[in-house]
């Protein structure tokens, strides 16, 4: 059964017993086919008691769905399919996805837009073939590419924007976009310049869904502290007093791998060469026995050293379908958008919960003043980075701190570009009096986990 | 094409760290029937194939068989290592004419049945003790009903499962173990790296010494004992105590640390229960193996449950470390073995051989002792009969005339509309103003049957009225990756299942699990 034809005849088979897979009921006149969007028009066209206030029934608020709305899918993975099919299949047909990831034979258990033959393809193209041709009149745009390689033009071209992210600085990053594109005429916010932001999560049986309406409501920097920052083994441990397997995991992935070079000079770990896990998982086996540890295993080497979350296709299905029931309820106004964010787990029984997050009154991303941070005069440079990277409020990654020094824009720490960093490093040492700071002067930060610099406004403690 | 085992690792990577290769088995085994692919039926259907379930289909009527060949076609592309079957023949007929097919099954998965098909169909499954899951989509509400009479959990996985290091009362090896260490003597390397375990031990020794045996109890007890410890800190030769994070975690573990061992309630329950005493050939092993620890609890174990026989990281050299664990592992395993002879004797007395239940499901059972659950749903003949209704849970739940009851008691009416109307309310728009009142009927009539004194706010019968029964995608998303995992943890008899009704809330995104 093997011929060319077989895959393209069974595709066009299926559009067509796709197209026959009417719902209930019809009322159909000028839809694709009759009866299409029979159970969106009954949010649309009907009043009901629990509409928003703005709502209006009107048949004219489907072909805004059909036709104009525009939706900004960010990721297409776990949640990224599911929200692509579930948009589509509600009316919105102008959908652009945005993943910088390629296809990997692990994703097949739930991103089911995906089939074993595009492993190695990126993501974004294969979801928008698959929904382009399964899904008459849907126009999904791929853009194989990480969120920050577009810029706001890009960006301010959406009604909505959802993301399924797998990562907090990107959420971070789209979050500090937003909010830059807000516009304030005299001090007051422009309703028209907010996009709204649908920002869905997973791990496992357990999810978070939430809505956020940039310069309104919490933001994701307001909630910062919901997302602890990952714990990584004490380096002591790992060097000289390992006890659990994934001490001696951790031992050959950062300290043999480095020294011993199995795979040649420069070859950095990849952790999807089975290859590369297979000599992880040897030395890991070797230092285990040393110790007599047990538990070490294939599975287990690598899942630590590519830091695998568990994952499955329910939970996924969930939480995309709560974020498109936003996406569907903010574009009609049919009903009163979430407020403003619900957790899902489903362990024991299934568990919700929903509860309006707060803004932060001193929030880093949104709350639009300098944040004061207080040293002494004496203190290190050093001292201003560990905070900047250690506090759970900010949590950056690589943070770049420049000043304005007598008069002249001075760098004092850079540390993605090798030059710089070996520059600025002895900075590190100064003290702030040292370095020409003055009291309450104003440190421009750069980081990962924002789009646009951050100030600071720097207080000297006595 | 059948995958490689390797591809297949590879594939269901990701949900094999939540379930297992022994779970995993359990999907590819199961046979799991599904009725009516409609949009909540074809989601779930996806959830149960993309991670390997077996899937059987059943359509309801004509439109139903395309629907259920698409489905099939479109199920099979999503996973090959899955033979999805249909059949075109609604459980109506089935249930008339050959009411055993549903026997053979796993699971069954009725998707918008009506009211009428349920209910037969829940007859004939409960008396096969076949679990059957009812899930319905209407409007912007989800629905879900397990019936199951028991269903048996020995890996629950809780989230957050207390440890069971039994510092109240240490058994004899884990004592002479607690004696090799003397923390007087010890150079400031060894002292700084004992475990948090023996620390505590240690004090909680002295301690009872000088309080007549008895254990700190209430708060101003409990901050004294951590003073005691704190004081145990070494000092630098300036009388500043080092920095000792074995001693830290010590005192901040004290709380937990002093809890006393024992039974859970939820397991002294099971313990109490008719199938833990009435044993007979006929019974299902987790309940032998559970008399087997009950046995152990009332004898060897002097009231408590064997050892669990892990403990969590914390600060210490690696081999004072492994020998602590070692400590608790070997207990572990000879409370396991003692609990194997009680059902080896349990066996032999109804003449089953000792092998019937292997000594890996005897050591499995042992380290989930603590966490057993065994679910038990009511038939949905008694939910439905005048005279057992749950009134109780009815009536207080709508004390908030708001709560998720309401969705429960509108779709039973909605449900008495059909019957009466043989459509449902709100449709096609010219119907929707009538049908109100006509719904408020079918409410009338329902609460009054039963005898319920709850009122339903006008603006739910008028929504259900606008709902027109659709069936929207995210809805039947949300409902598809809920009864989805519902089912899987039925097959799996991992992690809990509700019980025994839980319904969505699309409007608020709240839920409510409701006992009826």
């Amino acid at each position: 059964m093997a011929d060319a034809d077989e895959p393209e005849k069974k595709r066009r088979r299926v559009v067509e017993l796709t197209e026959k897979m009417v719902v209930d009921g019809g009322d159909g006149h000028n839809c694709e086919w009759e009866g299409r969007w029979n159970h969106v028009k009954k949010f649309l066209e009907r009043s009901g008691p629990f509409t928003h206030p703005d709502f209006e029934p009107s048949t004219e608020s489907l072909q805004f769905m059909l036709d104009t709305c525009k939706i900004l899918v960010i990721g297409a993975g776990g949640l990224g399919c599911e929200l692509l099919k579930d948009l589509a299949l509600s009316g919105f047909h102008n959908i652009h996805v945005v993943d910088m990831d390629t296809i990997d034979v692990s994703n097949l258990n739930r991103q089911f837009l995906f089939r074993g033959k595009d492993v190695g393809r990126p993501k974004a193209d294969v979801a928008a073939d698959f929904i382009n041709s399964r899904i008459p009149g849907c126009c999904v745009i791929p853009h194989f590419k990480k969120i920050q390689d577009l810029d706001e033009t890009f960006y301010r071209q959406f009604h909505i924007i959802v993301c399924g992210l797998d990562s907090v600085v990107a959420r971070r990053w789209m979050n500090g976009m937003l909010l830059s594109l807000l516009v304030y005429d005299d001090g007051v916010l422009d309703p028209g310049s907010i996009i709204p932001l649908i920002d869905g999560g997973t791990e496992g049986f357990k999810g978070n869904a939430r809505v956020i309406l940039p310069g309104m409501t919490a933001c994701i920097d307001c909630t910062l502290e919901l997302y602890p920052p990952q714990v990584n083994f004490p380096m002591c441990t790992i060097a000289s007093m390992p006890r659990l397997p994934e001490h001696c995991i951790e031992y050959a992935r950062m300290l043999l791998w480095p020294k011993e070079k199995p795979f040649g000079d420069g070859v950095v770990l990849d952790g999807d060469d089975p290859e590369h896990i297979q000599w992880v998982y040897q030395r890991s086996l070797e230092r285990a026995a040393e110790f007599n540890i047990t538990g070490v295993t294939y599975r287990l080497t690598q899942g630590v050293v590519k830091r695998i979350i568990p994952a499955v296709a329910s939970t996924n299905a969930v939480i995309a379908a709560a974020c498109a029931t936003e996406v569907f309820k903010i574009a009609s106004s049919a009903f009163i958008p979430l407020n403003n964010y619900m957790v899902f787990n489903d362990v024991d029984g299934l568990y919700t919960y929903t509860f309006e997050a707060e803004r932060k009154e001193n929030c880093s991303a949104c709350s639009q003043v300098p944040l004061d941070m207080h040293f002494s005069p004496t203190s290190k440079l050093q001292e201003v980075l560990d905070y900047l990277t250690e506090s759970a409020s900010l949590q950056m990654k690589s943070p770049a701190i420049t000043a304005t020094v007598e008069g002249k824009n001075k760098t004092l720490y850079l540390q993605s570009v090798a030059s710089i960093e070996q520059r600025t490093r002895p900075n590190l040492s100064k003290t702030l009096k040292e370095l020409g700071l003055a009291d309450r002067q104003e440190l421009a930060v750069a980081d990962v986990t924002t789009p646009q610099t951050m100030l600071f406004r720097l207080c000297f403690t006595s | 094409m059948a995958a490689t085992k390797a591809s297949k690792e590879q594939k269901y990577d990701r949900q094999l760290r939540l379930w297992g290769d022994h779970g995993q088995e359990t999907l590819e085994n199961a046979h799991v029937c599904l009725i009516n692919a409609t949009a909540t039926g074809t989601e779930i259907l996806k959830n149960l194939v993309l991670p390997g379930t077996q899937i059987f289909f059943l359509s309801n009527n004509s439109i139903g068989k395309i629907r259920a060949q698409a489905a099939t076609e479109l199920l099979q592309e999503l996973n090959s290592d899955v033979s999805g079957n249909f059949v075109e023949e609604s459980p109506d007929k089935l249930l008339d004419n050959d009411p055993e097919f549903f026997h053979r099954f796993t699971i069954v998965i009725g998707v918008q049945l009506p009211e009428s098909t349920c209910l037969r169909l829940g007859s004939v499954l409960w008396s096969a003790a076949v679990p059957f899951l009812v899930c319905k989509t209407y409007g912007l509400i989800g629905y879900m009903r397990l019936v199951v009479q028991e269903h048996t959990v020995i890996e629950s996985h809780p989230d957050n499962a207390l440890e069971d290091l039994r510092l109240d009362q240490p058994f004899a090896e884990f004592k002479n173990h607690i004696q090799s260490y003397d923390l007087d003597s010890m150079d400031k390397k060894d002292h700084s790296h004992t475990p948090w375990i023996i620390v505590v031990a240690k004090y909680l020794e002295k301690w009872l010494s000088e309080h007549n045996g008895q254990p700190p109890k209430n708060y101003n007890e409990k901050e004294a004992f951590r003073q005691c410890i704190r004081e145990g800190i070494l000092k630098n030769e300036n009388g500043v105590p080092e920095d000792e994070e074995n001693f830290e975690e010590a005192i901040k573990n004290v709380n937990t640390a002093l809890n006393p061992t024992k039974v859970p309630s939820a397991v002294e329950d099971l313990f109490n229960s008719v199938q833990c005493n009435d044993i007979t050939s006929q019974t299902l092993s987790f309940w032998v193996m559970l008399r087997a620890v009950k046995e152990f609890v009332l004898n060897e174990g002097n009231g408590s449950l064997p050892v669990r026989g892990t403990i969590p990281d914390m600060i210490a050299d690696s081999q004072k470390f492994i020998n602590l664990q070692n400590v608790y592992r070997q207990k572990a395993m000879q409370d396991a073995a003692t609990v194997s002879k009680h059902v080896e004797c349990l066996l032999q007395s109804f003449g089953k051989p000792p092998e019937s239940i292997s000594e890996k499901d005897i050591k499995l059972f042992c380290k989930n002792a603590s966490f057993l659950r065994v679910v038990r749903c009511r038939s949905l003949a008694e939910e439905y009969s005048v005279d057992s209704v749950n009134k109780d849970e009815i009536t207080s739940c709508m004390d908030n005339p708001d709560s998720e009851m309401v969705f429960y008691l509108m779709l039973r009416a909605v449900d008495r509309f059909y019957q009466q109307h043989s459509r449902y309310p709100g449709v096609y728009n010219y119907q929707v103003e009538d049908d109100i009142n006509k719904l408020k009927l079918c409410v009338n009539n329902l609460l009054q049957e039963y005898s319920l004194n709850v009122n339903i706010k006008d603006d739910y019968i008028h929504e259900f009225c606008r709902y027109g029964a659709a069936e929207p995608h995210t809805v039947a998303a949300f409902l598809g990756g809920s009864a989805a995992q519902e089912a899987i943890k039925i097959i799996s008899h991992q992690f809990v299942p509700f019980s025994n009704t839980f319904i969505y809330n699309a409007m608020s995104q709240t839920s409510a699990t409701l006992q009826l």
